[in-house]
């Protein structure tokens, strides 16, 4: 009951937060200088359109209740309507999350399964040349601009060594996914694995030094079980806290990444509006994201509750 | 009483290569423990008796290493052994208890699973079998409706119910020698009592030996039948606890003995040794206790200083010990009884 | 006596400072960070120099070309060459992301300081925004953003101070936590300091050096942010070179010449790591004894 009681709250506490984003989203379109009316009809903007498109924003009103009447139809999964596509906007986004949330978990399992063994190698074997080389991993790494290293893969393993991988597209059932997506997700993976390895390392390192890992070798166990059932179950509770606080960086590197190899996902749905100054579509994927992020700020610590019996529920 | 210690430490040195320099953490330590003994290791923070008994397990923190001397059990050197036989000395033959036990317990396994553990691994136990051994080790040690508790994460308990969750671990495979170190120092005093107490009735009934290491002389004397001296690495006086506390011969045991605050006699001063311990990255030449010692000698500023036989069990490493028992007769510390 | 006290607390800084001073050159990590990070800003800076070309002119007659003693790195899809574009692209990249990271770093730790010092209400007002900030993701919020602004340098900065500063808050924040507990803050206190004085001379000099190290990852984050936006259409305007879109118009040949891609990005790979190295020597030269 404490924990459910503990769920509940933390539900709770995410409100005002998603409060705060739907703002930001709505006072976005009001950064752009000019009449937004005007600017989204371009040149078929004439007097009576711009008033149409006003009254169908509700922009001749005060700003507060213009808020308000966002606010309701959100709470109504009222989206707006897309300008170019002339259907609702959530429709649009509909159609195309599956393929951005296949390409975040694919890229988030393949990101741990990166970062792990690498770490575990880098920590139980501190200040050799293994630890050296995988410490080498996130100096470098993270200056590699996403995108780019989406193209170079692409490049290496599309292109060139035997056309391994599609250069784009979705693919179909699952193991074509698999197959189609392996490269963004990679992509994805290889982009936050710099920061997985030093955080993994770095507690995996406490974890070794502690105590109670003295007191498992006092026992006399193998090595091997010291690090599986003491060392590594510990470094696991840390490593899903460092993911949370990161996925929010994942989320939004998709965009570029589905950029680069034209997945039709809710990323490419965004960059394809910004250049359509479509807005509503525009401000609907934004929302979206926020709301998937805070989802999975929340998730993480849900699962964190778990997996640590320290947490207190009070 | 066997003729051959359980235990038998010679000129144990261990170092630690630091950044700044090494650290000589200890420096010759040599001492015996007989079958059923308990042995104090006594000195003050820093000076070595913690390092000497992770030494012993081969557990000092990285980098440390042991870096010359013999520790003999069962027939083996411990300190040249390899890791197979270390593993299996650990746990099962020999025992250790920490000083922290919130820190030494793992926070994430129920307790009666890290009692269990050891008997699976060693002695081959089946998870019920196991479980029930732990829990019976937990009724050994006093803790209360153990088939509860045994569920229980160590941060749901007490700081004493921590600790005797320690000692049930160090027990569970039967070794035939338990090292402490400073058991009850994290504890508050009735707990302290209670846990000592524990330990005494656990050494009685199974037998086992114990190592006690403490900076408490008080526990010292309620626990163990001998005691072995160390200051900044090194043993510097062994014997029976009846023997070293009435007839200190080593001018630090002296010092220590006459800075224990006395309840019955109305003083103006606390008595106290003056000066520092010697930094152990670069160790002086000499005796280690020369500068703050009040018999000091020019023989006591060049030269090495082992362990010097007395009689049986009894060593000092002091050159001038008749000129300390002379002191003592002169101003005894213990009133005779 | 509280005053003599604080005093010597404000030594005990310098002196700190000062020991930076003489250590730097001897931390490897540091040195080599400054070698990459130096030669390459001089190589833009000293562009004109270096190379005769010019960045944006088009020679139709001679596109996607090898590597020649009159194009060191051959021309692109138009005929541009690339080495200069390359320098050229450079100096403007560079120089928004160094610009880029002053502004967030100013609000950021003066949140933070606010918001750890005083605690309480304005630590709940700043502590909610942060988190409304970072629920939106980096990249989705900064491209919508400079969609919102339009395309260009100036939405860039704009864009990357919105969404920048929440980082040094935090780290600010959590220093400052910990810093007002020490006793040099209450011995300032007790001597009857004004809060801007304590804030100023005694706090700030001892948290800022987490908010230092960080602004050079900062830097490397907003060079790839620029290079991203580049890279999409909305970041710095053509015909001003930029590596991002370098990498864009590249992409369409990498059969045919896969460096017009590659090596703008190698660029950016190696720049980061110079800046990532002078944070790591940075950290650890500031880290307190």
């Amino acid at each position: 009951m404490d924990r459910f009681a503990y769920i509940l709250r933390r539900l709770v506490q995410a409100i005002p937060v998603l409060f705060g984003v739907t703002l930001i989203v709505f006072f976005m379109i009001h950064l752009v200088p000019g009449d937004p009316a005007r600017t989204m009809l371009g040149v078929h903007a004439t007097p009576s359109r711009v008033a149409a498109l006003h009254r169908e924003w509700g922009l001749d009103r005060s700003v507060p209740e213009q808020y308000w009447l966002y606010l309701k139809r959100l709470l109504h999964g009222n989206l707006g309507t897309s300008l170019f596509y002339r259907v609702s906007t959530a429709s649009l986004i509909r159609g195309r999350l599956p393929v951005t949330l296949w390409l975040i978990a694919y890229g988030t399992i393949l990101s741990i399964v990166i970062a792990l063994p690498l770490a575990t190698l880098a920590a139980t074997r501190k200040d050799r040349a293994a630890d050296q080389a995988v410490r080498a991993v996130p100096l470098v790494g993270l200056g590699f601009p996403p995108f780019w290293l989406g193209i170079m893969l692409l490049l290496a393993f599309g292109l060139h060594l035997g056309r391994l991988f599609p250069v784009g597209g979705y693919g179909t059932g699952f193991v074509g996914h698999l197959h189609s997506m392996f490269l963004p997700a990679l992509t994805v993976a290889l982009g936050i694995s710099p920061l997985l390895i030093r955080s993994l390392r770095a507690s995996l390192l406490q974890v070794l030094e502690s105590d109670y890992v003295t007191t498992a070798r006092s026992k006399g166990l193998s090595e091997r079980r010291v690090l599986a059932r003491h060392a590594l179950r510990n470094a696991v509770v840390s490593t899903v806290a460092v993911l949370g606080v990161n996925i929010a960086f994942l989320v939004g590197a998709t965009v570029v990444i589905e950029q680069v190899f034209a997945l039709p996902g809710i990323g490419q749905l965004m960059l394809n509006s910004i250049f359509q100054r479509d807005f509503p579509v525009v401000q609907g994927v934004t929302l979206v994201f926020g709301i998937m992020v805070v989802l999975v700020y929340l998730a993480t610590d849900v699962l964190h509750s778990f997996l640590d019996p320290r947490v207190r529920f009070d | 009483m066997s003729d051959t210690p359980i235990l038998d430490v010679r000129d144990l040195r261990v170092e630690i290569p630091l950044t700044r320099g090494t650290v000589h953490a200890v420096q010759g330590a040599s001492f015996t423990v007989e079958a059923g003994q308990a042995l104090g290791l006594v000195g003050e923070s820093g000076c070595g008796k913690s390092m000497t008994l992770r030494a012993i397990l081969g557990l000092l923190p990285h980098p440390g290493q042991i870096t010359g001397g013999e520790i003999r059990f069962e027939g083996d050197d411990l300190a040249n052994a390899d890791p197979k036989r270390l593993r299996d000395v650990r746990g099962a033959r020999i025992g250790i208890i920490f000083q922290e036990p919130m820190t030494a317990l793992n926070p994430v396994m129920r307790v009666g699973d890290q009692i269990a553990e050891g008997p699976r691994v060693h002695l081959g136990n089946s998870r019920s079998a196991a479980r029930k051994t732990a829990l019976e080790l937990m009724r050994k040690v006093g803790i209360p409706d153990p088939a509860r508790r045994a569920r229980a994460y160590p941060h749901e308990l007490s700081g004493g119910m921590r600790q005797r969750v320690m000692i049930a671990i160090a027990l569970s495979c039967e070794p035939r020698l338990i090292l402490c170190d400073e058991p009850t120092t994290a504890l508050d005093v009735t707990i302290q009592d209670q846990i000592l107490k524990l330990l005494s009735a656990m050494r009685r009934d199974l037998g086992v030996s114990v190592v006690f290491v403490t900076h408490d002389l008080a526990v010292v004397a309620e626990t163990c039948e001998r005691i072995a001296v160390m200051y900044a690495g090194q043993v510097v006086e062994t014997g029976t606890v009846d023997e070293v506390f009435r007839a200190p011969r080593h001018p630090y045991t002296l010092g220590l003995l006459r800075s224990v605050p006395r309840f019955d006699v109305v003083r103006q001063t606390l008595d106290s040794i003056p000066g520092q311990p010697p930094d152990l990255v670069a160790p002086p030449t000499g005796c280690p206790f020369q500068p703050r010692c009040g018999f000091a000698r020019e023989d006591c500023l060049e030269g090495d200083f082992p362990l010097r036989r007395l009689g049986p069990g009894r060593a000092t490493a002091c050159i001038h010990d008749d000129d300390c028992a002379q002191d003592v007769s002169a101003n005894p510390v213990i009133a005779s009884v | 006596m509280a005053i003599a006290v604080a005093e010597g607390a404000l030594d005990e800084v310098a002196e700190h400072r000062g020991g930076f001073r003489r250590r730097w050159y001897r931390t490897p990590s540091f040195v080599a960070g400054l070698l990459i990070v130096g030669t390459i800003v001089t190589m833009c800076l000293a562009a004109p120099l270096i190379t005769s070309q010019s960045p944006t002119h088009q020679d139709l007659n001679n596109i996607l070309a090898s590597p020649s003693s009159k194009h060191l790195l051959g021309t692109d899809q138009l005929g541009r060459d690339l080495f200069s574009r390359i320098l050229y692209g450079g100096r403007v990249d560079l120089r928004v992301a160094f610009l880029a990271v002053l502004l967030p770093f100013l609000i950021g730790t003066t949140l933070g300081c606010i918001s750890g010092y005083y605690g309480r209400f304005y630590d709940t007002a700043i502590m909610r925004l942060v988190d409304v900030m970072v629920a939106i993701p980096f990249y989705v919020l900064v491209i919508a953003l400079v969609f919102a602004l339009g395309a260009g340098a100036r939405s860039i900065y704009i864009a990357i101070t919105f969404v920048g500063w929440v980082s040094y808050a935090r780290i600010i924040r959590g220093e400052t936590l910990v810093a007002k507990r020490q006793e040099y803050i209450l011995a300032a206190r007790a001597a009857g300091f004004r809060d801007s004085r304590i804030i100023g001379r005694h706090l700030l000099p001892n948290v800022i050096t987490q908010a230092i190290v960080y602004a050079m990852s900062d830097i490397v984050l907003d060079i790839l942010a620029i290079v991203t936006l580049g890279y999409l259409g909305l970041g710095i305007q053509p015909p001003t070179p930029d590596w991002g879109g370098m990498i864009a118009d590249g992409q369409a040949f990498l059969t045919t010449k896969w460096q017009l891609s590659t090596i703008p990005g190698v660029v950016v790979v190696i720049t980061a790591l110079g800046l990532s190295l002078i944070g790591d020597g940075l950290a650890d030269l500031l880290r307190p004894e």
